[in-house]
């Protein structure tokens, strides 16, 4: 038992350290780590969560425990708008966000106040401008590439399922991502991707999401299928054109 | 006479003296070629292949086709300071630090595509109007060596940049290598110079690249070019156009003009394209390495049959003798390309085999008048594109939301369905065209005029076809085959015929080909019913007169149109021989 509420104390104490880092501005010590943050995100979690994953989080038919999950992993899941899920599929699909920033932080403070998991990252931790994007290159090929394509654009996986495009994802996205592994992803801990690493992996990222295509119109960066697409449809309409109107011309 | 003339004139005589060429130019020049625009697909073919040769001579001036190791410098900052091969280096050099470079790497690249689509689309042409038939087969063998070599080119210089996306392609070559029994380890070692990826292999690779592989079809294309000079070019059937003659324009000036205007036009538009639209961005895949894989791999497009075929197929492996057979590589990236190449290649002779034609044939076929020909024409296409489906389904997964799973069971199975079910439908059209043909020939267009006549009966008044569409339909008469008798299995004198079985396959097989082909109208039916069209038009003349009251006119449908049966089936018209026999 006492070993139970160390844990609970820890998570608590985790949730709030990264609720508290996340946002500096909303710094105010009212919503921060206090006990009506958590009662609020229980409130809204018994409302929104607890048909799926249990009325304590602690799992159903419908849905995986919760319990050790941590805030980041509920920060990413609600934030990108993939839970709550609407219909059960192969994926959970991304959809609009239904709740508030204020609403997110506050479930994520309740289920990291079941158990210790990993946190929101802090500002400070995907804060990218020094990261070496080369290196951040060459982790993306190794680490993300076989699921999410080189250039970033997603990917498709066996039974319907899919690694998606991260050309909308925001740092912190990412970040969660690396240290969550969602559904089918792996988890990228800090031992194996430690603090640095993730950063230049983020530079990386984002180099891809703004770099302009050196070559003229990237066709969507999806490789030699689509060339070959807009080869047998545009380019041969019009080579073939002209072979016609040669063809009509000087009768 | 100006000076310009004057020089021009002197110029020639030296040449001429020296040559003997005018009497041959003179001759030559006024070659005629029929026109047609299905005739200018083997030009893009030919002009997209100088597109590659003169971008390929710029890019080896910058390229080093070496795999030491070097620490990357150039101006792409995400790849800086990151170690790779000199190969990769010198194509990011090509494509961020010359002038010009990428524009000239994405020419290269596209013209490439182009080259193997056009030959492509050219087959096509040549299959479907049966331009393969006597006696161009052999211009036809080096077609299939011409898109094999093509192929071949097209594989080798996507694997030069030594990016992530050609180092993947070439381990699946080395593994389809490996493959191959009892020499297949040996065959893999001697062409990546021992274990992958070797260190000669990317000097062995550009050789062939540059030298081997481009010479052999400069030297195919020539001969093939001069075949065609030489046979003279096929024809579409049309008016005053027959197997004996070329109707057309002479080479210079009309032909000359018209193909020196396409080369620019084709020249202006990969230019434009490669200026506009990126190809292969190598700089995005990263430099090779045997540890890295990226979602998303495929070859250039005229590969990805094979990819897809390698995806299809079921995981079957047996194990004999201690060694393992890979059927799911062997079967997909050995025997089914070695089948099909081998099937075009000695399609014309089978066909001529099959159907008993000695002819030589300087008119070309519709299509319709050849619904076997065009049916297995449009299911060898299906069979590829399905394949081809295969090789992007990852891509076709996440557009369209579909499981990868589903698509690789939907083309299991749809690889033995459709194809067939494709054949069975392009024959099908192609018969009833014949008999809309046939209905045209015998009693022009409908005019949708029905008249009554004085006794009561209806009928419909038919317009007479043009002289134009008349030759184009009447070729027909002409190319017209019915199947080879059946064969007897013994003589009038009782002598066994030894060949009966082989004699018996090739009259079923021109029974496939012939039988439910529409029997053309004989002349004289065409001629009664030209009477017919006239005898009509006899009639409605003097309506014509009443034409402003209006009422006369108006068009009635619905009225008994006239007799004339169904069109008889050559099997049909067969079997009534063989009972009056
Ligand atoms: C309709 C049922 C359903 C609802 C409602 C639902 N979830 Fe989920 N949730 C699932 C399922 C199923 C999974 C596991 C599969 C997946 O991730 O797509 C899951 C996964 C998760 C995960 C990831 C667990 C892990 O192992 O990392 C989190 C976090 C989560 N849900 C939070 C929530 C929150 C917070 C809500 C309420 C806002 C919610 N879910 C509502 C069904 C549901
Ligand atoms: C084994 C395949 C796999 C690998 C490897 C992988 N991912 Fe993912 N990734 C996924 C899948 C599957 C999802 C979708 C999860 C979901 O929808 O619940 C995903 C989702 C994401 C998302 C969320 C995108 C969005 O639209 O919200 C990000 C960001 C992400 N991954 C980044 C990475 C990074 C960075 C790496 C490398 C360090 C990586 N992933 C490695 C499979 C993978
Ligand atoms: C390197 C690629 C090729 C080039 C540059 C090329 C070029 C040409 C050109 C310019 C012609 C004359 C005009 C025409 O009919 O289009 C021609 C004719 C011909 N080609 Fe090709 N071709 C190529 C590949 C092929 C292939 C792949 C095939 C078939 C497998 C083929 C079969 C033929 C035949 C049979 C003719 C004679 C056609 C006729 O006289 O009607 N060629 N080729």
């Amino acid at each position: 038992m006492g070993l139970v509420l160390l844990l609970l104390a820890l998570g608590v104490v985790g949730g709030v350290y990264g609720v508290a880092t996340t946002t500096p501005s909303s710094a105010d010590a009212a919503l921060v780590g206090d006990q009506t943050q958590i009662e609020e995100g229980r409130r809204l979690y018994l409302e929104g969560c607890s048909s799926c994953h249990g009325l304590n989080a602690e799992g159903a038919a419908s849905g995986p425990t919760l319990i050790g999950v941590g805030a980041a992993s509920v920060h990413f899941q609600v934030a990108t708008g993939r839970m709550p899920l609407a219909a059960p599929g192969a994926q959970a699909p991304v959809k609009k966000d239904i709740y508030s920033s204020e609403e997110v932080l506050a479930m994520a403070a309740y289920i990291a106040s079941l158990a210790p998991g990993p946190a929101i990252p802090t500002a400070e931790q995907i804060d990218y401008t020094d990261a070496d994007v080369a290196e951040g290159g060459v982790l993306f090929r190794i680490n993300c590439a076989q699921c999410h394509q080189a250039a970033g654009q997603g990917g498709a996986l066996t039974q319907g399922k899919y690694a998606p495009s991260l050309m909308e994802a925001s740092p912190q996205e990412i970040y969660e991502a690396m240290l969550t592994g969602p559904q089918n992803m792996p988890i990228f801990n800090d031992k194996t991707l430690p603090t640095e690493e993730k950063q230049a992996v983020i530079a990386y990222i984002m180099e891809l999401q703004e770099a302009p295509s050196p070559g003229g119109l990237s066709l969507g960066r999806l490789g030699p299928v689509v060339e070959g697409l807009f080869l047998w449809t545009a380019v041969f309409a019009a080579l073939i054109g002209a072979a016609v109107w040669i063809g009509i011309r000087a009768r | 006479m100006s000076t310009t003339e004057k020089v021009g004139a002197e110029a020639g005589t030296f040449v001429d003296q020296r040559l003997g060429s005018n009497k041959w130019l003179g001759k030559n020049l006024k070659k005629v070629f029929p026109d047609h625009w299905s005739f200018m697909l083997g030009e893009i073919a030919l002009y997209s292949f100088m597109v590659v040769l003169i971008t390929g001579v710029f890019l080896t001036l910058f390229y080093k086709p070496s795999l030491v190791e070097v620490v990357y410098e150039g101006s792409y900052v995400p790849l800086k300071g990151i170690y790779m091969t000199e190969a990769y280096a010198t194509t990011l050099d090509i494509s961020f630090d010359v002038r010009g470079g990428l524009l000239i790497r994405q020419m290269h690249h596209w013209s490439a595509l182009i080259f193997v689509a056009a030959i492509s689309v050219h087959l096509f042409r040549v299959f479907f109007t049966g331009a393969f038939r006597k006696p161009r087969e052999m211009n036809w063998v080096i077609g299939v060596g011409l898109l094999v070599l093509a192929l071949g080119a097209g594989f080798s210089g996507y694997s030069l940049p030594d990016d992530l996306l050609s180092g993947t392609g070439l381990q699946i070559a080395r593994g389809i290598a490996q493959a191959i029994p009892i020499i297949g380890t040996w065959a893999a070692f001697l062409l990546f110079d021992g274990q992958f990826p070797g260190v000669d292999f990317m000097s062995r690779l550009y050789m062939v690249h540059i030298l081997l592989i481009p010479g052999l079809i400069i030297a195919l294309i020539t001969v093939h070019l001069m075949m065609v000079w030489y046979q003279k070019h096929t024809q579409f059937p049309g008016q005053g156009r027959t197997n004996e003659n070329v109707v057309g324009y002479p080479l210079l000036p009309v032909y000359m003009a018209k193909a020196g205007g396409f080369f620019f036009i084709v020249f202006g538009i990969i230019t434009m394209l490669s200026g506009l639209v990126n190809i292969n961005p190598v700089w995005i895949f990263g430099p090779y390495t045997p540890d890295q894989v990226t979602a998303g791999t495929q070859p250039d497009w005229y590969i990805g049959w094979l990819d897809g075929a390698l995806r299809v197929m079921p995981n079957w492996e047996t194990v004999a003798f201690g060694f393992t057979v890979s059927w799911n590589i062997l079967i997909p990236a050995v025997i089914i390309p070695g089948i099909i190449f081998t099937a075009m290649a000695f399609y014309p002779f089978l066909e001529a085999w099959a159907t008993g034609d000695k002819r030589e044939h300087h008119l070309l076929d519709r299509p319709r008048n050849a619904p076997v020909r065009t049916g297995i024409g449009v299911m060898s296409i299906v069979f590829y594109g399905l394949l081809w489906l295969g090789g992007g389904n990852d891509l076709v997964a996440t557009t369209f939301n579909l499981s990868i799973n589903a698509i690789t069971w939907f083309l299991r199975i749809g690889l033995f369905v459709l194809p067939p079910l494709a054949f069975i439908i392009t024959k099908r059209t192609c018969l009833s065209l014949q008999r809309r043909d046939r209905e045209k020939l015998l009693h022009g267009y409908e005019s949708g005029r029905v008249l009554r006549l004085p006794h009561g009966e209806f009928v419909e008044v038919h317009e007479p076809l043009g002289n134009k569409e008349k030759a184009i339909l009447m070729a027909k008469l002409d190319s017209e085959q019915t199947p080879i008798a059946l064969p007897q299995k013994t003589d009038a004198n009782g002598v066994k015929n030894k060949r009966y079985r082989i004699e018996m396959l090739r009259a079923r097989l021109s029974g496939f080909y012939f039988a439910d082909t529409i029997a053309p109208p004989t002349l004289e039916e065409i001629e009664a019913g030209q009477a017919h069209v006239a005898h009509e038009a006899a009639l409605e003349a003097p309506l014509h007169e009443y034409e402003e009251t209006h009422y006369v006119n108006v068009p009635f449908h619905g009225g008994v149109l006239h007799e004339e049966g169904a069109p008889m089936t050559n099997a049909e018209a067969l079997e009534v021989t063989r009972h009056k026999d």
